[in-house]
């Protein structure tokens, strides 16, 4: 999938991925088998991902009611046979919403991260493979993006430009651009010099072809591993803000608006908060899982066994 | 070291200029005219006309630009617009509040994090350590706000042994303290589990350097190895991390203090936005962007305190 020669290493596959290949040996599928065996704690957040993925996939056949359906007459009642996780303060059955929650919660963070490590990737590759005055620039700018607390700066964004689906996105998705600029410029500074580089430039191969044909292969890896984790980051940031009365307008439910909503009752009807709470940790965990696992796998550093 | 801190001042400078630029910006490209959504729909144009002459709207952007810059390096942060208060005097208020949930969350972090850390890598691959590594993986993905919900329902409905909610009073110390138990878990079991997983892998990476194979093989107690020769050795990364997520820590304060109603700038930035108070806003945003500058500031002279080799690197 690249003109990159094969890597000098030999035998110890995983290592020569990591140190010293200019592009992934092996087939993607198989590669990313292999990172997943080196870590069973991968595997675990996988399955809790597939298993929360397809609970919102398939909300409306899983749903005993409509998520939005209020029922004057069961206001506030406690789990049963009838409403396995209760009833909030408009009757709503919480099971139902919780199952619908998982969508925006999924939709907002992968929409955000994705924009995030395409914008972000882009200016650490660029940056990183122009050089001189101009890398410099680009990193300060990062680093005054970044001495924001993301949280206050998402806040700030969503306030000002309105509580939407799509603001709501744009803003957790500029919090995140710093760290994939990083994290896609540092192997491109050591990766420009490579051999295989040099003789792209010396064919006479457009800059373009030579960043995101030759090196981008390269950064992948490490820019995906990250994306997993800051998934991670961007479903609490989203459920944060819904907290806050930031997110997505009800009656459309989400987790944080869930427990929004809970904190009126929450000595009365505590199952109200408890159960979207452990919804959020549940996907949360799964991801941190699932990026730890990864990242483990692919850092040389952590690995020497 | 006078020469090193200075030098590293002198580094702040740029980026704390850069931020009030951005902060300026910001508050400068909302939509909407802050002098409308004080006076409303239905003031006069007279009237919208005055009050933004006050304000220095009607100046042009370059003048605002260099007055705000002014004002706010000698510290004046101009007027709240809701309640015509000066910015600075409210936030002081509020600070030691956000100060007192920062740094207990922080203390409460390295008292748990760093042993568990330690703990972990000393059993590396064993019961303990992934032990450690799935409870603190669990710590971090607890959103500050669900952990205080459940820290709430738990002592509110079941033990009462903590105040749940309420303003302390600050000159009561021991008021200070009691109210601060319950927020300081919930925010600073997040920072614990960081610490803990940076501890563990900087410690397993420095305790397989040569010097430590050199040190067991002259014959130093293991227990001097791990803790003069590794844990030392083992602990810039671990203060990056802190340095890092400290900012984490201030903004993640907003949720804590939502969920025990305390005081502090998170709820200050809540009521500036839904209210629309631009220079309270304004004022904010430099207040955060100042304290995490100080923060890397002080990241930063603590490696050179930690590591000789950065001082004079």
């Amino acid at each position: 999938m690249s003109a990159a020669p094969a890597p000098t290493g030999n035998g110890a596959e995983a290592a020569a991925i990591a140190e010293d290949s200019p592009a992934p040996r092996r087939g993607g599928l198989a590669r990313l088998v292999g990172l997943f065996n080196a870590n069973w704690t991968s595997w675990a957040g996988l399955a809790m991902l597939v298993v929360i993925v397809l609970m919102a996939i398939f909300a409306p056949l899983l749903a005993p009611y409509d998520p939005l359906d209020q029922s004057i007459l069961n206001r506030l009642k406690p789990p049963s046979a009838d409403f396995l996780m209760g009833t909030d303060a408009f009757g709503r059955d919480v099971l139902s919403r919780v199952l619908y929650g998982a969508r925006i919660s999924l939709i907002v963070a992968i929409a955000a991260i994705g924009l995030a490590m395409v914008a972000g990737g882009t200016i650490g590759l660029v940056s990183g493979y122009v050089g001189g005055r101009f890398d410099v620039a680009m990193m300060q700018a990062m680093d005054v993006l970044m001495s924001f607390p993301s949280l206050i700066l998402g806040l700030v964004i969503v306030a000002l430009l309105g509580p939407e689906l799509r603001n709501l996105i744009v803003a957790i998705s500029l919090t995140a651009v710093p760290p994939f600029a990083r994290i896609a410029r540092a192997p491109t500074l050591a990766v420009k010099e490579r051999a295989f580089v040099e003789a792209g430039r010396a064919l006479g191969f457009s800059h373009a072809r030579i960043i995101f044909v030759h090196i981008l292969p390269n950064v992948m890896s490490e820019v995906v591993v990250m994306g997993t984790l800051w998934l991670a980051t961007a479903v609490r940031v989203e459920a944060s803000l819904s907290f806050i009365g930031l997110g997505v307008k009800p009656p459309t439910p989400t987790w944080g608006g869930m427990m929004r909503d809970a904190f009126e009752n929450i000595l009365d009807a505590p199952w109200i908060a408890i159960y979207p709470g452990l919804a959020i940790l549940a996907l949360v965990f799964a991801l941190n899982l699932l990026g730890d696992g990864l990242r483990d796998a692919t850092d040389p550093k952590l690995r020497g066994e | 070291m006078i020469r090193f801190i200075l030098r590293r001042l002198l580094a702040a400078a740029p980026t704390l200029l850069a931020v009030l630029t951005v902060v300026f910006l910001i508050v400068r490209v909302i939509p909407g005219d802050p002098a409308l959504v004080i006076l409303g729909d239905q003031a006069t144009p007279e009237a919208i006309n005055a009050l933004r002459a006050r304000l220095g709207l009607d100046r042009p952007l370059h003048e605002q630009y260099v007055s705000f810059l002014l004002t706010a390096l000698s510290g004046d942060l101009g007027q709240s617009m809701v309640s015509g208060k000066p910015v600075i005097e409210e936030l002081v208020a509020v600070l030691p509040h956000t100060i007192d949930l920062t740094l207990a969350s922080l203390l409460l972090g390295v008292v748990l994090g760093v042993p568990c850390g330690i703990w972990a890598a000393l059993h590396r691959n064993r019961f303990i350590d992934y032990a450690v590594r799935i409870v603190s993986l669990l710590g971090l993905s607890f959103p500050v706000f669900v952990s205080g919900i459940f820290l709430l329902i738990a002592f509110a409905l079941t033990w009462r042994l903590f105040p749940v909610i309420g303003t302390a009073d600050l000159n009561d110390w021991g008021d200070r303290l009691h109210k601060l138990v319950l927020p300081t878990i919930a925010l600073g079991s997040v920072m614990a589990a960081y610490i803990a997983r940076v501890t563990r892998s900087s410690m397993l990476q420095s305790l397989s350097e040569d010097y430590i194979r050199t040190a067991r093989a002259k014959g130093v107690p293991w227990r001097v190895v791990v803790w003069r020769h590794g844990l030392r050795n083992a602990l810039l990364p671990v203060v990056t991390v802190v340095g890092l997520y400290l900012g984490i820590l201030i903004g993640n304060s907003v949720l804590t203090e939502i969920v025990f109603n305390r005081p502090g700038l998170g709820r200050v930035v809540v009521a500036a936005l839904t209210q629309r108070d631009y220079t309270m806003l304004q004022g904010l945003l430099v207040i955060y962007c100042f304290l995490i500058v100080v923060v890397n500031l002080l990241t930063d002279l603590a490696y050179g305190f930690i590591d000789p080799r950065v001082k004079h690197g």
